[in-house]
């Protein structure tokens, strides 16, 4: 496949897409997939002629009003309608093909959630037809592959993500230019590409919608990423919990192996790339990527001190690039508009955006996508709706196990990996729990040490022994068992963890708690002194 | 990673489901790295994990039997009992915990007298947890016979349970 060629298919199905005088797209993400909207898509399908089109498409973003379905009747009117059930389906269809807009509930486009979006890792998500790779092309798809492999070296491309100051979305904020160079730089015969889509983070679901709504866009970022720093194989490490993600990937797979994007001399050059998946089985630890690599070569999730990073020594002891899916969603973009014009957007060493999956109490539950820096007071109240049911904020959870909680006085902080830290959480994947005045915060770190608890690998004391007894104090706080003595432990234990243990899981497990104790003592001394109700039954 | 002879397999009976699981390891080249493909497989023809399958899969990848058992036991998706004839998966990720999964949670042990992971006696209702399964936005979740059922209320979820027990 050449770029004349790809253009070709571009020209082809952007005259077919634009053929239709009315389209109306159903959402078959995961949320709105389990409220049945494949079957109002399948029923609308069977109506669909030369006049309307209708197609599946990927997470339209605000899941808490789903069904979505969303309706273009004239070029610039779009009409998004809510909680579509399958009795809509004539009305809806119909309504469509006259050009008119039903009498069903209808979603305002206006609305914050919508209009203060930037979307550059979502923008095709919920626009094509995730299982169709010629809707994927149309959007400037594989242009960016094509332009890298027959018009830069390796090092260019590397030099590309430097600029852009992309940081890697898993968590950790890591330089990505910096990291592929590294693994540019390893000498080795075999080197690998690994795309971490094990999004263990309880609460957080970025990675899995735009697994399902775009996977052409990981497979094009993995493969740039295979050119930039000389592998040949990759690997989609996912769990085994998104099987729609799975089902979509492999699709996504076989579609770019025949196209060409994927094999032996892909596009006329020397470049070989292979992708394949494997599946997690359910555990937390093996987001950690040395835990991954094992995950990967068969064995138990059990992380390896670093260094040596994989970047050196990795998958089978060969030089491996890791990154999380939401870092290779941006890569295409990158390469496609310069890494200059990355930089452009977000703080100053936070750049680009960063989807976000909103969840708990709060009025828009969904994912949203918008530019670091961003004021966390307008992710919660103006896009995100506030607290409903006329509740209080309390605090709002980010990173997950983690990370930590944050209170109201310091929403006025712009979202970046520096700004959460000194906050006392971290940026993490993606996810925020929105808490009300009901949630209970002795409880909810309870809840995260049980978690890891349970998560810890076994392998490093500090970890294995530690979180089990952080859990039993926070146990007994919470039921209101517990002493000042107590207290005081945990707070030694925090201090013990954090410091010595292997990995990230054990090493972040007090962030929890030690951000509650920061922000919400007066729960934890409540509690102890006898002056509040038990959190939990005894 | 020098390749194997495919080994000549004896399959412990006609059932079909050996053979779809040899399908995978014959598929990786009886490579021991292929265990947790080879497992994902067995628990979806078998439901779960016993002991013959763990032996079978440890005999033709050439992985010692511990090293296996390792492996199903470390990871909580793996079944290493069977499950009952109906499975209520709860999940627990921290969109459902604030909006009420444990009192879910709760309200089932006390019905059925079962702790979570556990099957009733007469083997019609597994319970088990999950963490997340990415239907946040409709906390809290639960999986009926591998279907996502959201926005769950408490007596709604007892009463299809009840439902399935006759």
């Amino acid at each position: 496949m050449n770029l004349d060629e790809l253009n070709e298919i571009k020209e082809k199905q952007k005259k077919y897409n634009q053929s239709f005088d009315s389209y109306i797209k159903v959402c078959v993400a995961a949320s709105c997939k389990s409220l049945k909207s494949d079957q109002i898509k399948d029923a609308m399908r069977e109506k669909m002629d030369e006049k309307c089109q209708v197609k599946g498409v990927g997470c339209l973003g605000l899941c808490s009003k789903g069904p979505l379905v969303s309706v273009t009747v004239d070029t610039n009117k779009q009409i998004l309608y809510e909680s579509v059930k399958a009795e809509d389906v004539e009305t809806l269809f119909n309504a469509t093909c006259k050009k008119e807009a039903a009498k069903l509930p209808q979603c305002s486009l206006d609305q914050p959630f919508f209009k203060h979006q930037q979307k550059i890792v979502l923008e095709n998500s919920g626009e094509i037809d995730p299982e169709v790779i010629e809707d994927y092309i149309e959007k400037d798809g594989y242009q960016a592959l094509l332009k890298v492999l027959n018009e830069y070296g390796p090092e260019e491309v590397v030099r590309e993500m430097m600029d852009s100051g992309l940081r890697g979305r898993g968590g950790g904020g890591y330089p990505t230019g910096l990291k592929w160079a590294t693994v540019n730089k390893a000498r080795s015969d075999l080197k690998y590409v690994i795309c971490n889509a094990d999004e263990g983070d309880p609460g957080a679901f970025m990675d899995r919608a735009v697994l399902e709504s775009d996977p052409h866009r990981i497979i094009e970022g993995m493969a740039i990423a295979a050119y930039a720093v000389g592998a040949s194989r990759g690997y989609i490490y996912v769990r085994a919990e998104y099987p729609l993600a799975i089902e979509r990937l492999k699709r996504a797979i076989r579609k770019a192996r025949s196209k060409g994007f994927l094999g032996q001399n892909i596009s006329g050059t020397s470049f070989n790339f292979e992708v394949d998946i494997r599946l997690g089985a359910g555990a937390f630890v093996c987001g950690e990527e040395t835990a991954l690599i094992a995950s990967i070569e068969g064995k138990r999730g059990q992380p390896t001190p670093r260094p040596p990073y994989p970047a050196e020594v990795g998958l089978w002891g060969k030089p491996t690039l890791i990154n999380n899916v939401e870092t290779f969603a941006n890569i295409a973009p990158i390469l496609r508009k310069g890494g200059a014009w990355y930089a452009s957007i977000g703080t100053e060493k936070s750049k680009g955006t960063k989807v976000f999956a909103l969840a708990g109490k709060i009025e828009n539950t969904g994912l949203i996508e918008v530019p670091m820096g961003f004021k966390l007071r307008d992710i919660i109240f103006d896009i995100g709706g506030g607290v409903p049911e006329g509740l209080k904020f309390k605090a709002v959870q980010t990173g997950g196990p983690s990370g930590g909680c944050i209170p109201e006085d310091l929403l006025d902080l712009h979202v970046s990996y520096e700004s959460l830290r000194e906050a006392g959480s971290i940026m993490g994947s993606g996810g925020m729990i929105i808490m009300d005045e009901t949630s209970k915060m002795v409880e909810v770190a309870r809840y995260f040490m049980e978690f890891c608890k349970s998560e810890s690998c076994g392998k490093c004391t500090p970890c294995r022994v530690g979180t089990v007894h952080m859990h039993d104090i926070l146990d007994r706080i919470a039921k209101g068992t517990g002493t000042e003595a107590d207290l005081s432990l945990l707070e030694e234990l925090c201090d013990m963890v954090g410091q010595t243990s292997l990995c990230g899981l054990g090493q972040t497990a007090p962030n929890p708690v030690l951000s509650t104790l920061k922000y919400f003592r007066h729960e934890y001394d409540n509690l102890i002194q006898k002056q509040e109700q038990p959190q939990v039954n005894q | 990673m020098a390749k194997r002879t495919n080994p000549k397999v004896d399959f412990p009976s006609d059932d079909k489901r050996w053979k779809i699981l040899n399908a995978t390891m014959k598929r990786n080249g009886y490579e021991g790295h292929a265990l947790i493909e080879t497992l994902h497989t067995a628990q979806d023809s078998f439901g779960y994990l016993d002991g013959d399958v763990l032996a079978f899969v440890a005999k033709y990848l050439n992985v010692s039997k511990s090293k296996v058992y390792g492996v199903a036991t470390f990871y909580h998706y793996f079944n290493l009992k069977p499950p009952g004839k109906h499975t209520c998966v709860i999940c627990t990720g921290t969109a459902c915990y604030i909006k009420g999964a444990d009192q879910l949670i709760h309200d089932i042990e006390d019905k059925y007298k079962i702790n979570l992971g556990g099957t009733t006696l007469d083997g019609e209702l597994s319970v088990m947890e999950t963490r997340c399964i990415g239907a946040c936005s409709l906390a809290p979740a639960v999986v009926l016979d591998g279907e996502i059922i959201g926005n769950v209320e408490e007596n709604d979820l007892l009463k299809t349970l009840s439902g399935w027990m006759v």
